[in-house]
C-alpha cells in the first residue's frame, strides 16, 4: 500500500489529495484530463456556510436544517452535521488560500441561495467553482513538488483490483498510448457525475462519462439512491449539451413566469409559494414549471426575468454571467426575459458510502458528485462544491486512518493482451440507452413508463464492458425509481404521489450477473450532535 | 448548412501530417467546431468527400461552454476553442481550416501534449507559501487571474514561446498574477515573473485579444510589472 490511488481530479479529488498530502501520505492523482477542465470548474452560483456575516442571525443548525429537508429527510442525518459543522472553517481555508470570493469589511458577502432562509452562499461572480479550483490546483502543486502528489493526467480507471474482499488497487490506463498498470494501494473516487448516461441533455461535461463508477459497479460495489436525479430549473440549450443559468440569476432577483393565454405574465412561483417564491428547491420549481406548462391557460415556454436587476448586480455580481447568456442566445438578459427549461444538472445517488466516505468495498472510498452522500432526495444550490471539498476530505481522512505504508514502486505500464478493455461505448448504443431512461427518469414519472424502460433496456444489446456497466447502472437508475412507489425531492410518482414514511429509507442497488434492488435504514442522529447545534 | 472541414492529421507525433477534407451538414445555425467533430466521430459511417471511411478524429474536449480550455486548436489559423468557433462565422467559401496547436508536441491528429505549460507553472512554485486572505482592493485582479482556462491559445500566438523554453508565456504570467495579488509575501513570485515572462517577452502583446475566457491580460501584466520589475506595491499601479 505505497500511495493511495485518487481517481479524478476535480475539487473532491483536490480536496483529498491535499488533506492526504497534509498527513504526509503519498498520493496519485489519476484523471482522464487536468484539473482545469474537470466539471467543477463549470460550478458557479456559490459555496454555502452559516458564516452569518450579512446579519441574519444563521446558524450551523439552520444550515443542517435546510439540507436535510431540501433532500427530503433522506440524507444521512450524521453526515450532513459534519458537513454543516464543518462548512465555515471550509470556506475560510479556501478563502485564506487565496481564492477571491466576494467580501466587504463584515467579512465574506452571501448571497441567496434556492431552499434556504437566509443568506449563506459565498461567491465569485458567477464562476465560483473556477475560482476554488484554481486555488486548490496552486496548493495541491505545492505537494506535488514535494513528491507527495504525483499526477497522472491523461489516464483512466479500467477496473479495481480486488483480492480477500478488499479493494487492493487499481488498473489504469494511460489513455494516449493504451499501455495499462496496476496499481496497488486504496482507491478514492472522486469520478464526478452519471453524466455520460445522459450524452448531451446535461448541463456536466462530456468527460464525466460514468465508466468509471459503472466499472466500480459491475464489480459489485453497491450504489445507492440512484433515482435522485437533479433537473436544474433554469438551463438553455447550446450545441452539444444543456447550458446552466446559475442559481444565482434567481438569488439576485431572477423572477420565473409564463404568459396566460389573456397575455399576461403569471409568476407561478411567487404565487403558490410567497415564503421562498423563485427559490424554493430545485426539485420543487422544476416541476411547478413541467406543469404549468401542460396547464391550458398558458402558452408556450417559462421565462427567467432579469430585467429588473440593478446595473450593480450585473456588474459586479453577474457579469460573466450576462456574457454567457449573450453569447449563447444572442438576447442581452438585462433587458429581454429568456427562455429556460429543465435540464439534468446533479445525480444526488452514487456509490453508497457511510458518514465516514467508506464504500461497501474495504479500502474503496468514494467523494464529490460519484457518492450518494449528503444530499438525500435534492441537492440545494451551494451544497455541491462544500459536499465534494468536506467529502474529499473526509473521505481522505478515512483512507488515511485505514493506509498502512509501503514501498512506492513506480508503475509499469504495458500492452494487456486479450479483452479490449477500454473499447469505448458506441455512440448508437449510448444514445439508444439515454432515450430509454430519459423516458423513464423524465421529471414526472409512473410505473407504466418505468415498466416500459426497464423492458426496452433489457432488449439493448451491449457488446463490450463499457456498454455493459452502463446499461447495468441505468437499469439500476431505472429500478430504484420503480421500487421507491411514492414521491419524495427529485423522485415525483404519479402514481404515488404522496411521500410514505416507511420509504424514509435508502434505495441500494448492486450487481452480480444481474440488478437487484434493496433498501437501508438511515441512521439516527447521534443526539450529542443534535445537542451541540 | 453544409461545411467544409480541412483538419490536419497525423497517426502520431513521428507521423507526416495530411489533411483529411470532410463535408458536415447540419441545421444548426450555432453549431461549432467541437460540434462537428462530435457529430463526424459518432457516425461509423463516416466518410471524406472522397467517399473514403476513415478513423475518428482525435480531440480534446470537455465542458463545451468555454469554461474549460480542453478543445483549443487552430481554426482558421487563428488558435481558439472548438466549441467557441462557430462554423456559420468562420466558413469561407463554405471550408474550415482545423490544426492542432503548433506550440506543442502532438499527440495524435488534433490532440496535443500540453504538459510542458503545466511543468512551468510547477517551475515557478506557483502556490502560496503561507495562507492569507487575498485583500479587498486586490479581489477583481485575483478573480481576473484565477480565470485563466491554461488552453494555451495565448501561447500559440505569441513569438516568444516555443514548449521547454525559458520563458514561460502569457499562460503562466496569468495565474502567477494571482499569487502575487493574493501572497502576503509575493517576491518569490515576483522573481519567477521577472525571470520567466518579464525578460523573455518581446512586447508584441500577440497575446492580446485572443484569450477565448476574456481575461484582461493588460491589467495583469501592468500590475505583475509594478511588483516585480518597478517594486511598486502590489494594487497600488492600477
Amino acid at each position: 500500500m505505497g500511495r493511495v490511488n485518487i481517481i479524478g481530479a476535480g475539487l473532491a479529488g483536490l480536496s483529498a489529495a491535499l488533506r492526504l498530502a497534509e498527513k504526509g501520505i503519498p498520493c496519485r492523482l489519476i484523471s482522464l484530463q487536468r484539473s482545469e477542465r474537470a466539471q467543477s470548474v463549470l460550478a458557479e452560483g456559490g459555496i454555502n456556510a452559516a458564516l452569518d456575516t450579512m446579519g441574519e442571525g444563521d446558524s450551523i443548525r439552520l444550515h443542517y436544517e435546510d439540507t436535510v429537508r431540501g433532500g427530503c429527510e433522506l440524507a444521512d442525518p450524521n453526515a450532513v452535521d459534519r458537513l454543516t459543522r464543518e462548512a465555515p472553517e471550509t470556506v475560510k481555508r479556501l478563502f485564506a488560500l487565496g481564492a477571491p470570493l466576494e467580501q466587504s469589511e463584515k467579512g465574506l458577502t452571501l448571497r441567496s441561495f434556492g431552499g434556504q432562509k437566509k443568506k449563506r452562499t459565498a461567491f465569485a461572480k458567477s464562476s465560483t467553482g473556477k475560482v476554488l479550483m484554481t486555488a486548490l490546483i496552486d496548493e495541491v502543486r505545492k505537494h506535488e513538488a514535494s513528491g507527495l502528489v504525483k499526477r497522472y493526467p491523461h489516464h483512466e480507471l479500467i477496473r479495481l483490483t480486488v483480492s480477500g474482499g478488499s479493494c487492493t488497487g487499481v488498473l489504469i490506463r494511460d489513455c494516449r498510448t493504451g499501455l495499462c498498470a496496476e496499481l496497488s494501494g486504496s482507491v478514492i473516487l472522486c469520478s464526478g457525475g452519471l453524466n455520460g448516461l445522459f450524452p448531451g441533455r446535461t448541463t456536466g461535461t462530456t468527460q464525466n462519462t460514468g465508466d468509471a463508477a459503472a466499472a466500480l459497479f459491475s464489480q459489485g460495489v453497491q450504489f445507492a439512491n440512484l433515482e435522485m436525479i437533479q433537473y436544474h430549473p433554469t438551463t438553455i440549450a447550446i450545441p452539444g449539451k444543456r447550458c446552466l443559468i446559475s442559481e444565482a440569476a434567481r438569488g439576485e432577483g431572477g423572477r420565473l413566469w409564463i404568459m396566460t393565454k389573456e397575455d399576461k405574465p403569471w409568476y407561478f412561483m411567487e404565487e403558490k409559494y410567497p415564503e421562498l417564491g423563485n427559490l424554493m428547491p430545485r426539485d420543487v420549481v422544476s416541476r411547478e414549471m413541467f406543469l404549468v406548462r401542460r396547464q391550458d391557460n398558458t402558452v408556450e415556454e417559462v421565462y427567467l426575468d432579469m430585467t429588473g436587476l440593478s446595473p450593480e448586480v450585473w456588474r459586479d455580481r453577474l457579469s460573466d454571467l450576462r456574457d454567457e447568456i449573450i453569447r449563447f442566445t444572442g438576447d442581452d438578459p438585462s433587458y429581454t426575459p429568456i427562455t429556460v427549461h429543465e435540464g439534468i444538472h446533479y445525480f444526488m445517488g452514487g456509490v453508497y458510502v457511510d458518514e465516514h466516505h467508506r464504500s461497501s468495498l474495504p479500502g474503496l472510498y468514494a467523494a464529490g458528485e460519484c457518492a450518494c452522500q449528503y444530499h438525500g432526495a435534492n441537492r440545494l444550490g451551494g451544497n455541491s462544491m462544500l459536499g465534494a471539498v468536506v467529502g474529499g476530505r473526509t473521505a481522505a481522512e478515512t483512507a488515511a486512518g485505514e493506509y498502512s505504508p509501503a514501498e512506492d514502486s513506480e508503475p509499469v505500464f504495458k500492452a494487456i493482451e486479450g479483452e479490449p478493455l477500454a473499447a469505448p461505448a458506441r455512440d448508437a448504443f449510448s444514445e439508444s440507452l439515454a432515450e430509454i431512461l430519459s423516458g423513464g427518469l423524465g421529471i414526472i414519472r409512473n410505473e407504466q413508463e418505468l415498466d416500459k424502460a426497464i423492458a426496452a433496456a433489457g432488449k439493448l444489446k451491449a457488446v463490450n464492458a463499457r456498454e455493459k456497466g452502463r446499461l447495468a447502472l441505468g437499469l439500476a437508475m431505472l429500478m430504484s425509481a420503480k421500487e421507491r412507489r411514492e414521491s419524495r425531492g427529485a423522485h415525483y410518482r404519479e402514481d404515488y404521489p404522496d411521500r410514505d414514511e416507511g420509504l424514509r429509507r435508502t434505495t441500494v442497488a448492486e450487481y452480480s450477473g444481474s440488478v437487484n434492488i434493496l433498501f437501508k435504514d438511515i441512521p439516527e442522529r447521534r443526539a450529542q450532535d443534535a445537542d451541540k447545534t | 448548412m453544409q461545411t467544409r472541414l480541412d483538419i490536419t492529421r497525423r497517426k502520431g507525433a513521428g507521423d507526416k501530417p495530411y489533411v483529411l477534407s470532410v463535408s458536415f451538414v447540419t441545421e444548426d445555425e450555432n453549431a461549432t467546431v467541437a460540434t462537428a467533430l462530435t457529430a463526424i466521430n459518432a457516425d461509423p459511417t463516416r466518410r471524406d468527400i472522397s467517399g473514403q471511411p476513415f478513423e475518428p478524429i482525435s480531440w480534446e474536449c470537455s465542458c463545451l461552454q468555454k469554461r474549460c480550455g480542453a478543445c483549443a486548436m487552430v481554426i482558421n489559423g487563428r488558435p481558439m476553442l472548438a466549441c467557441d468557433a462557430r462554423l456559420k462565422e468562420l466558413s469561407k467559401n463554405g471550408t474550415v481550416t482545423v490544426e492542432p496547436l503548433k506550440k506543442f508536441p502532438v499527440v495524435a491528429d488534433l490532440t496535443v501534449d500540453r504538459e510542458p505549460m503545466f511543468a512551468a507553472l510547477n517551475e515557478l512554485k506557483l502556490w502560496l507559501e503561507s495562507e492569507g486572505a487575498v485583500k479587498a482592493q486586490n479581489t477583481a485582479l485575483a478573480f481576473e487571474a484565477s480565470r485563466c482556462l491554461q488552453c494555451g491559445c495565448c501561447l500559440e500566438i505569441c513569438p516568444n514561446f516555443y514548449a521547454g523554453g525559458k520563458f514561460f508565456g502569457t499562460a503562466a504570467a496569468v495565474p502567477t498574477a494571482r499569487v502575487i495579488a493574493a501572497a502576503k509575501d509575493a517576491s518569490e513570485a515576483a522573481r519567477g515573473y521577472k525571470k520567466h515572462f518579464y525578460n523573455g517577452c518581446g512586447k508584441s502583446l500577440a497575446c492580446r485579444n485572443i484569450c477565448p475566457a476574456g481575461i484582461d491580460i493588460d491589467a495583469l501584466l501592468v500590475n505583475s510589472n509594478a511588483a516585480a520589475v518597478w517594486k511598486r506595491h502590489f494594487g497600488k499601479a492600477r
